[in-house]
Order: structure tokens, then sequence, then C-alpha cells
């Protein structure tokens, strides 16, 4: 039972839980889930739906966080994928073909790819701190999604595009799979090769894991591509879901969410270990989060207020002062007998707590 | 030092040291002359191709169109020096400039809502300051909040924008001092009074060393009994109280309070002072930079709209002078470490 609540997972799947039960509460139709045509349709379903790109940029994220870095090129990078594929297909004579989607989505992928790489590149060759290489990448990003629309809101047609955001499997929406599926493959790479442990190396300490003949350069530039390439995908499923490119608001501010949710998850910011199931468990909660602030009556625009909440709280719980705090309070019946300072130690100790 | 010159055998070394700092303090000069040069290319390059590109109302405008972003890059060159980032003072910016809004729509007097409106900037900017120093959340993490909390609450505000008809306000703007084609209005002026005291600050008193310090070993800082704690918070609420001079700038050239305002201003300041050569690793940079960074971005934007080229250029152009600059950085950087 300690096991358990010793968990990094306990917290963030109570958090959840507790969100899902409010909602239960507040709108007993939350759980429902009913049947139409063979597809299922509910709150939740849509809460799994929605969910896909940011979990998709929220994988590729925990992994960079876990070098110690951050990235946040994601939003643009994932308007440059759109841009690229709706712009090959609007260009196409065959835009319902399969083949078609499939070379489109290839080539926008492949695009976004090589802007990981290229992230990778300026963090891990040229040695740029993650937030400003990525910034780079960031400000430019979205200059040249606009640029390969021409500047447009470039609309496609195309069924089998379509298909992607707003078909079914087995009465779940598709989108679902692909969150499934980037889970099962990011979760089997890292789990299942060295590449977890070696990232996780580098991100403790880079020196130290150099030393000991770790490849960290090499894993870096690789973990960048990873989150470039499922930003890529992340980006398609949004341009499918509106059947546009729309370079100004494809990914707005969905670094700050994925960031948010590998923080819920567990992970450290500051690098190192990293739990994938946390990152799930943590864009779960934000999407049912969105959702909920949504039913409440509560304007969209306002939903940043309850982030930025959630966001300190979380620090502060992570803080290791509120924790020794914490921990002062659970061991005040333990309490020994001041230990008795030295003039000089006591002199110390004053200095430090004036900082 | 007094001691070391005592002793022949180390008196050297003092020396070697000494020319090393003065190598060092030459060293650091080196971004922000290379940020005037291409400063000064930018301008003969637009002279040449235009004909008509450096006049002087082109150049009075290049302070009073940005006169908010020179605030803002004064306070976040403190900020950056120490080490840290603040990614909230566009939105508060916006969140002051609605505040004002509304509060003048109410009828509130001005004398009163201009002072609220620093205290807001200060509010927040003490809000982060607390969650970096005392609870030890990164500067990034931080300022994202104060960030989000900024943003959201302009919408709480108001969800639509708020006209501004304040004529102090609005005179702020409107008001100009010219002499031919030269000009200057209340903001821009305002924006130099800000960058001048930000300059003095940080180069003549005991809080600006204690800046340098802190960026250059925040460790070494504490141990020399400089007030390290007090200096990491400050910057912060100066970052946040140059925000609200900025919404209230801002609020003036718009006349009107909008929730949407800003957005991504944050990275234009961080790219602005990134250009005029401080070091994003904090210890090194001049407040004259920064000036000299603002107006590089202005040059950029002013020359896209000459060229009437797409303003998705203009991103691009920043991003790229932002990636140039920063390599620039990191080979200094390398040779002072060889040094």
């Amino acid at each position: 039972m300690t096991r358990f609540f010793r968990s990094r997972l306990v917290w963030p799947m109570g958090a959840l839980v507790a969100l899902v039960l409010l909602n239960t509460i507040s709108r007993p139709s939350f759980l429902s889930i009913s049947v139409k045509n063979g597809q299922l349709y509910g709150s939740i379903i849509d809460i799994l739906r929605d969910s896909a790109p940011l979990m998709l940029v929220a994988l590729g994220m925990t992994l960079v966080i876990a070098t110690r870095g951050i990235d946040l090129s994601v939003g643009a990078v994932m308007a440059i994928s759109g841009a690229v594929a709706l712009q090959f297909i609007s260009k196409s004579t065959s835009p319902n073909r399969v083949g078609t989607v499939l070379i489109a989505i290839g080539i926008g992928v492949f695009i976004t790819l090589l802007l990981g790489l290229w992230n990778g590149f300026l963090v891990a060759v040229v040695g740029i701190q993650p937030i400003i290489a990525t910034l780079v990448l960031m400000l430019g990003g979205r200059g040249i999604a606009l640029l390969i629309t021409g500047g447009f809101i470039t609309t496609i047609t195309s069924s089998p595009y379509a298909q992607m955001a707003q078909g079914h499997l087995l009465g779940l929406p598709l989108a679902f799979f692909f969150s499934v599926g980037a889970i099962a493959i990011v979760g089997l790479l890292v789990r299942r090769t060295a590449l977890g442990v070696l990232t996780e190396s580098v991100g403790i300490n880079p020196s130290a894991s150099r030393l000991a003949g770790v490849r960290s350069r090499g894993i870096i530039w690789s973990i960048y591509g990873i989150s470039g390439l499922l930003a890529g995908l992340a980006g398609i499923l949004y341009s499918s879901n509106i059947m546009a490119a729309d370079s100004n608001n494809a990914g707005f501010l969905i670094e700050l969410d994925a960031i948010l949710a590998v923080v819920l998850g567990g992970t450290s910011l500051r690098g190192g270990k990293f739990t994938l199931s946390g990152t799930v468990i943590g864009v779960f909660i934000i999407q049912t989060l969105t959702s909920t602030i949504t039913f409440l009556g509560v304007p969209p625009a306002v939903t940043p207020v309850f982030k930025a909440l959630v966001v300190i709280l979380v620090c502060l719980s992570q803080s290791s002062r509120v924790r020794q705090y914490l921990g002062r309070i659970r061991h005040l019946r333990a309490a020994k007998p001041p230990i008795r300072l030295s003039g000089l130690e006591t002199e110390v100790l004053a200095e430090r707590k004036s900082g | 030092m007094r001691n070391t010159n005592t002793m022949d055998a180390t008196s050297t070394g003092a020396i070697k040291s000494g020319m090393r700092r003065k190598m060092k303090a030459r060293l650091s000069w080196i971004p922000v002359l290379a940020a005037l040069a291409i400063l000064i290319l930018m301008l003969i390059a637009g002279q040449v191709h235009f004909g008509s590109f450096v006049t002087p109302a082109m150049l009075s405008s290049l302070l009073v169109d940005n006169a908010y972003l020179v605030v803002l890059a004064a306070g976040m060159t403190f900020v950056i020096l120490t080490g840290g980032i603040d990614l909230s003072v566009g939105s508060v910016m916006a969140f002051t400039g609605m505040l004002s809004a509304k509060l003048l729509s109410v009828g509130v007097p001005v004398a009163l809502v201009i002072p609220l409106m620093l205290i807001a900037g200060a509010l927040f900017g003490t809000m982060i300051g607390v969650l970096i120093h005392f609870f030890d959340v990164q500067p990034f993490i931080a300022s994202l909040a104060g960030m989000f909390l900024a943003r959201g609450l302009c919408f709480v505000v108001s969800l639509e924008a708020i006209q501004v008809k304040d004529p102090f306000v609005l005179g702020l703007e409107s008001a100009r001092l010219g002499y031919g084609d030269w000009y200057i209005t209340p903001t821009g002026i305002i924006a130099l009074i800000v960058i001048a005291i930000a300059a003095w600050v940080l180069a003549y008193t005991r809080f600006g060393r204690t800046v340098y310090a802190i960026g250059g070993n925040e460790q070494s800082a504490r141990l020399m009994g400089l007030a390290v704690a007090r200096s990491k918070i400050l910057v912060y609420v100066v970052s946040g109280v140059c925000a609200g001079i900025a919404g209230l700038i801002f609020t003036s050239y718009t006349a009107a309070g909008y929730s949407l305002n800003g957005i991504g201003t944050e990275l234009d300041t961080i790219a602005a002072v990134v250009i005029g050569g401080t070091l994003l690793t904090g210890g090194s940079g001049y407040m004259v930079g920064s000036l000299i960074g603002v107006f590089v971005y202005g040059v950029i934007k002013t020359a896209i709209t000459y060229l009437g080229a797409d303003a998705s250029w203009e991103r691009i152009s920043i991003g790229i002078l932002l990636l140039a600059f920063v390599v620039v950085q990191r080979f200094i950087v390398a040779r002072a470490n060889r040094n």
C-alpha cells in the first residue's frame, strides 16, 4: 500500500479521477456513451479524439525534457507540416486518392523530421541553450508556413485526408488510434531498447555520461528529431480536423500545454528520469480540464488562468522548500531537542536564511 | 588587490588577471558593436536600395513606434543579466493596458490609474520572483505561469476591446514635439528616460553590480555577501514595472485596451536584447545594446513594409538574426573560457 502511494503516478492519477468525478457530479451525462451507426459518441470519446495532437507533441516533449532540454518550436512545426501536406494535396490532380494523401503526409512529416534534426544540431553540436535554439524556429517557423501557403489559409477537399481526424475505426475515433500507436511505438523504443536509459543518463549528468561512453550528442540529436516528427504528425492531424492549413493558429501555444502535460505527469523539468505514462495522464488532465471549463460556461479565453494556477500548484508541490515544510509538520511529534550550534554555524545559517 | 600588490610574485599575476579582465570587458562589447554595425549597414543598404530610406521622419518613428519595446527591453535586460528569463512581459503589458482602459471607462481619474498599472506590473513581477527564488521554480516556468495568468485575466476584465478616450493618455501619443521633420512624442520621451535610468542603475549602483555578479556566478555572489535574494526578486519586479509602463505606452499608441495585444511580444523583446549583445547565460551585456537591438528590430520591420514584402518575412528575418547572434555569442563565450 505504501508502495502504491509512493508511486509517482498517484498524484496525477488522483487529479484526473477528481476531475472526472467533478464532471460526473455536475453533469451526469459526462460518462455516458451512446452508439450511433456503430460509432461511439460522448464527452469521454470527444476527449480521446481531441487530445490526439497534444498527445503526440507531449510524448516528444517528454523525451526532450528528459535530456534537460525543451522544444518551443513544436507549434510552429505543426503549422509547417500542415501547410506542406495541404499545399501538396491542393496542387495535385487527384486529391481523393489514398496514394496522394500518403505522399503528402510523408513529405510533411519528413520535413518536420529535418526541422527537428536542425534543432538537435543547434543544441547538441553548436551548443546553444535549448530554449533559445528552438526559439529561433518558433519565431521563424510560422513565417515559413505562411510562405508555403502564400499567406493564405489553404483549404482542401480530400476524403482520405479528412478520415484521419474525423473517421472511425471499430467504433472509436481514428485519431485515438494515432495516440495509442504513438504511445506504443515511443514506449517500445525507449523502454525495450537502451534509448530510454541513455536519455535519462544524458539528462541526469551530461558530462558523466559522456565519460562513461554514452554518445550524448547523437542521442540528443535523435531525440529532437523524434520530437519534430511527432509534432509534424500532430500538425497533420490538426489540419485534417479542420481541413485547412491555418499557419497562424495551428498548434498555437501547444508547446505550453505540452510542457504542462509533461510536468503534470511527474517528469521533472530538470531532466533525467521521465515517465511516459505520467505524460499520457497529464494530457488527459489538460483535455478534461479544457472540456470542464467550456462546460462550466467560462469563456474559453479565460482557460489560461486555470492553467496558470495548475502550473503554480504543481511547481510548488515539487519545490524542495514546500516539501521540507510539509515534512517538518509530519515529523513534529518526533522532534528532537535542538542541536547547539557554535557561533560560526549560527552566522552561516543566518546568512543562508537572509540569502 | 591591495594585498597582492605587496608581493612581487603575485603582483604580476594580478596585473595579468587585470589585463584579462580588461580583455573580457572589451570582449563583452564586441556583440554590442556588432549590433551597431549591423544597424548602420542596414540603414546604408536601405538608403542605397530605396533612395530615401533614412529620413528624419523614419528615424523619429523608429523610436516612437517601438517605444513600448524599448521599455520592455530595459526590464528584460536586467532579468537576462541575472541568467533568468521573463516570458510574461507581453501578457502583463496587455493586462495593464486592459486594466487601465477598463478603469478609465468607469471614470477612475488618470492620476490613479497610472500608478495602479505600475503596481499591477510590480505584483506580477513579485509573484514570479518569489516563485523563482524561494521555491526554486525555473524562471522559464515561473514566468510562463505569469504569462498564462495575465493573459487569462485580460479576458476576465473584458472579452471585447475597450476604447480609451482619456485626453491625457491619448495625448502621450498624439502630442508631438518637433524640429523640422524630426519629432518625438511623450511616449518616446518616456522610453528614453526609462532606458537612461536603467543604464545608470545598471552601471553605477550597487543593485546593478549585484545583477552582473549573480549572472556571473550566483554562488560566488552569495558568498561575497551580496544581497542575492533581494536582487533576484527585484529584477523581476523591475521587469514587471517596465511591462506596466509599456502597457501605458501601448494603450496610448492603439487608443484601446485589447486582450490579444502583445502576443509574441516577449519573444520580440528577448530577440532584441540578445541581438543587442546580452549573453543569455547572464553576466554580460549593456543597456545601450538593448536599445540598439530594438532599433535593429524596428529597421527590419520598416524595411519589410517598404519592400512591400509579405509580413511573414519579418518573423523569419528576426529568427535568422537571432540565430546569427546566438552563434556569435557562443563563439565569444568559448573563447573567453579558453583564455
